[in-house]
């Protein structure tokens, strides 16, 4: 069963021309250009305080477009930012997830923001591998690959066509990393597309269709790995 | 282009409606997880009560000044509760999530102002058998319908203030001291409003109960205005 | 967008005086002399308050600023917000009146605290206007802080003026529920306050006097507080140039 439930309607999915984000008045991202299409998984690499996060928060239209152009699924970030964000998963160093409340209860309250049905929360959880013992646990209780996981199972939920995913690998096990690059994969087949930021460079041929180094906040293309 | 997103946009207000309910739901749950305003915020509101009684030490003074006590201590509750209440979406970013899902702020701002009512209520209940047991204050039928209504304006203008400059608040640095600098001079006319409500209900230095209606009606006007101000401007306020 | 793309800063930017605003501030000055020496000096005491009545001549200015430092902040605050391209300038004239308005509300609070110990013997009472400037200052101390908090100027601008529109929404409600208060108390005890004074025509004078200069004052603080502001940000700005620079240099060399 496919994790997208709706047809895609264009083929470029990320088109950044000269973008500058600031933090404060730190040009985080000092004039990035990058093309990405559907269901391509592109792996950012680079340095801490390569302007990699900063990417991706423009991308999920959570950060002003300072200069420059940047279209997200059609929409114009310096104008429209606000209207690209329900098509888009963003995951970060948090997960999102609400500690007291179970896995199902969660994924199941992330995707009853866009109306999923109970059995698409369900296959959501299946995905994941998270219909077992786990469903039922509160999320406080899960390991960090877990945690993970359940929020992946949120964007599934969700629906979201473009994944933007911070440092995902973080805190798992040489089992869960293989793991999240099958789902990763098995996302991008079904039309999501995806884009992860990481440190792990031997994760580029498993994983990436593409990649793309960040530097001092702008970017350079590395080639298919 | 554009068109064709906001048309897929859930930006109407059944969409809102929708995600209030979620939301409100969402917060009741965790708070009967969590159970923080059972074990920790209603103690500390019933301490309140047993303090003022240490600081003002004499029953007559007591019994005239009981409104005035319940709501001074709902007040210092509530930020507390509004503080926890933001807490829980910021500890792992899920208030960032809920903005980057596209999700209506205004459906955010409604869920979390209906749980945040339905808790106060429950403390200000509490706090008026406090009242009771403690300050000897006493109602008739007639006073509680008062106490009841009163109640219920106060505790929704209470939470639209809350809910809107918690999230104001939320995740920046200096909160916690900011919030009460925000939030106490905005719920004056709250607490002017429901303690000289409730000194009709309580029938105290002998004021009727027919006194307190305008006050009730003084409360409502506030919750009506807040909770629009509210929805309306709790958007431009999670943007970034 | 609002972002100026070339943010070169010209010697004459660097100072904030135009021949607008040194012509305001010498008539300031000049009309500060004049209240003082009239104030002070040449109009009359008053039958019942004796010197202490002068006082007023401070008082009544700086408390009629601060409302209008209020509303001007108000007004800004909406026309950010409102205009669609969102200019800084408005955001800037909004911070820049409450910091100006909270001065005022500072003097007229003190001023009037000390006139209501002289005359009436206390330095408090809650009537609804005393009660609700105190409030519209503490409101205003906080709106500061929240100025303060950082992050990019649309965002501190979004943010303070949504809290200056709720302050409009707030102070209304709360002078009406004090006022509401007093009425039921029956404890309307200084009734009257601060308008039981007999004035003459010099006194009427003076005080008209007093207002139209503070007034002045005012709109000279805040026009050059607003430029004040207006510099910080393109320091910002041409930061941020220079900063673009720095980091794209940076990555050359790697």
């Amino acid at each position: 069963m496919s994790l997208i439930a709706h047809e895609p309607s264009t083929d470029v999915v990320i088109d950044l021309i000269d973008a500058v984000a600031v933090l404060g008045s730190f040009p985080a991202l000092a004039g990035a250009t990058l093309l990405v299409r559907r269901g391509e998984i592109v792996l950012l690499q680079g340095p801490n305080g390569a302007g990699k996060t900063t990417l991706l928060r423009l991308c999920a239209g959570l950060i002003p477009l300072e200069r420059g152009q940047g279209h997200v699924l059609g929409v114009d970030l310096k104008n429209d930012r606000e209207l690209v964000r329900h098509r888009v998963g963003v995951i970060g160093h948090n997960n999102g997830l609400y500690a007291d409340l179970t896995v199902t209860e969660n994924v199941r309250f992330w995707g009853r923001t866009v109306g999923a049905t109970q059995g698409e929360v369900d296959a959501a959880l299946q995905r994941m591998g998270l219909n077992g013992r786990l469903a039922d646990l509160p999320v406080s209780r899960l390991s960090a690959g877990q945690k993970r996981r359940t929020a992946l199972a949120g964007l599934v939920a969700r629906r979201a066509e473009l994944w933007l995913l911070d440092e995902p690998h973080a805190g798992l096990d040489a089992a869960g990393r293989d793991e999240l690059d099958q789902v990763l994969k098995l996302a991008a087949a079904s039309g999501a597309t995806v884009m992860v930021a990481s440190h792990e460079l031997e994760r580029a041929g498993q994983l990436a269709t593409r990649q793309v180094e960040v530097v001092a906040g702008q970017v350079r293309e590395v080639g298919a790995p | 282009m554009s068109n064709s997103l906001t048309r897929s946009l859930p930006k109407n207000s059944s969409a809102v409606i929708a995600t209030a309910r979620l939301i409100a739901a969402k917060d009741l749950r965790v708070e009967r997880r969590s159970r923080v305003l059972l074990n920790q915020v209603l103690p500390f509101a019933l301490i309140v009560m047993v303090m003022f009684a240490f600081a003002l030490d004499s029953d007559a003074v007591l019994e005239r000044v009981a409104p005035g006590l319940v709501w001074l201590a709902t007040l210092f509750s509530v930020l507390v509760m509004v503080s926890r209440s933001f807490a829980v979406e910021t500890a792992d970013g899920a208030l960032d999530q809920l903005r980057s899902a596209g999700v209506p702020a205004a459906g955010i701002f409604i869920g979390k102002m209906l749980a945040l009512m339905v808790q106060l209520m429950v403390l200000v209940a509490l706090l008026v058998g406090a009242a009771v047991v403690l300050y000897r204050a006493s109602f008739s039928w007639e006073g509680g319908v008062l106490l009841v209504t009163t109640a219920i304006a106060a505790t929704c203008g209470l939470a639209a203030v809350g809910t809107l400059y918690g999230g104001l608040a939320a995740g920046a640095k200096g909160r916690e001291t900011l919030l009460p600098l925000l939030l106490l001079p905005v719920v004056a006319p709250v607490l002017i409003g429901a303690t000289r409500a409730t000194e009709s209900a309580f029938g105290t230095n002998g004021i009727a109960i027919s006194e307190g209606w305008p006050w009730f009606g003084l409360l409502t006007v506030f919750a009506v205005l807040f909770s629009v101000a509210g929805a309306v401007a709790f958007g431009p306020l999670l943007d970034d | 967008m609002s972002t100026p793309t070339s943010t070169k800063v010209s010697p004459r930017d660097r100072v904030t005086g135009t021949p607008f605003t040194r012509g305001l501030g010498i008539l300031v000055l000049a009309g500060m002399v004049l209240l003082i020496v009239l104030g002070l000096f040449v109009s009359p005491a008053d039958v019942n308050q004796g010197e202490s009545v002068r006082i007023m001549y401070a008082h009544v200015p700086g408390a009629w600023l601060a409302y209008l430092a209020f509303i001007v902040t108000a007004i800004s605050s909406a026309a950010y917000l409102w205009n669609r391209t969102r200019s800084l300038t408005w955001d800037r004239i909004a911070g820049a009146s409450a910091e100006v308005g909270v001065l005022f509300m500072g003097i007229s609070l003190i001023t009037g605290s000390l006139w209501g110990r002289i005359t009436w013997g206390t330095y408090w009472t809650w009537d609804a206007r005393l009660t609700t400037t105190a409030f519209l200052f503490v409101t205003y101390i906080g709106y500061l802080a929240v100025r303060g908090l950082g992050g990019t100027h649309q965002q501190r601008a979004r943010r303070s003026a949504v809290l200056a529109l709720l302050a409009v929404l707030e102070i209304p409600l709360v002078h009406f529920s004090v006022e509401l208060w007093n009425t039921l108390h029956q404890e309307a005890s200084v009734a009257g306050r601060g308008t039981d004074v007999e004035m003459d025509g010099l006194m009427l004078f003076t005080l008209f006097l007093g207002v139209v200069v503070f007034t002045l004052m005012y709109a000279w603080l805040v026009l050059h507080r607003q430029r004040s502001l207006a510099l910080d940000d393109m320091l910002d700005d041409s930061g941020l140039d220079t900063a673009l620079t720095a980091r794209r240099a940076e990555g050359m060399s790697r």
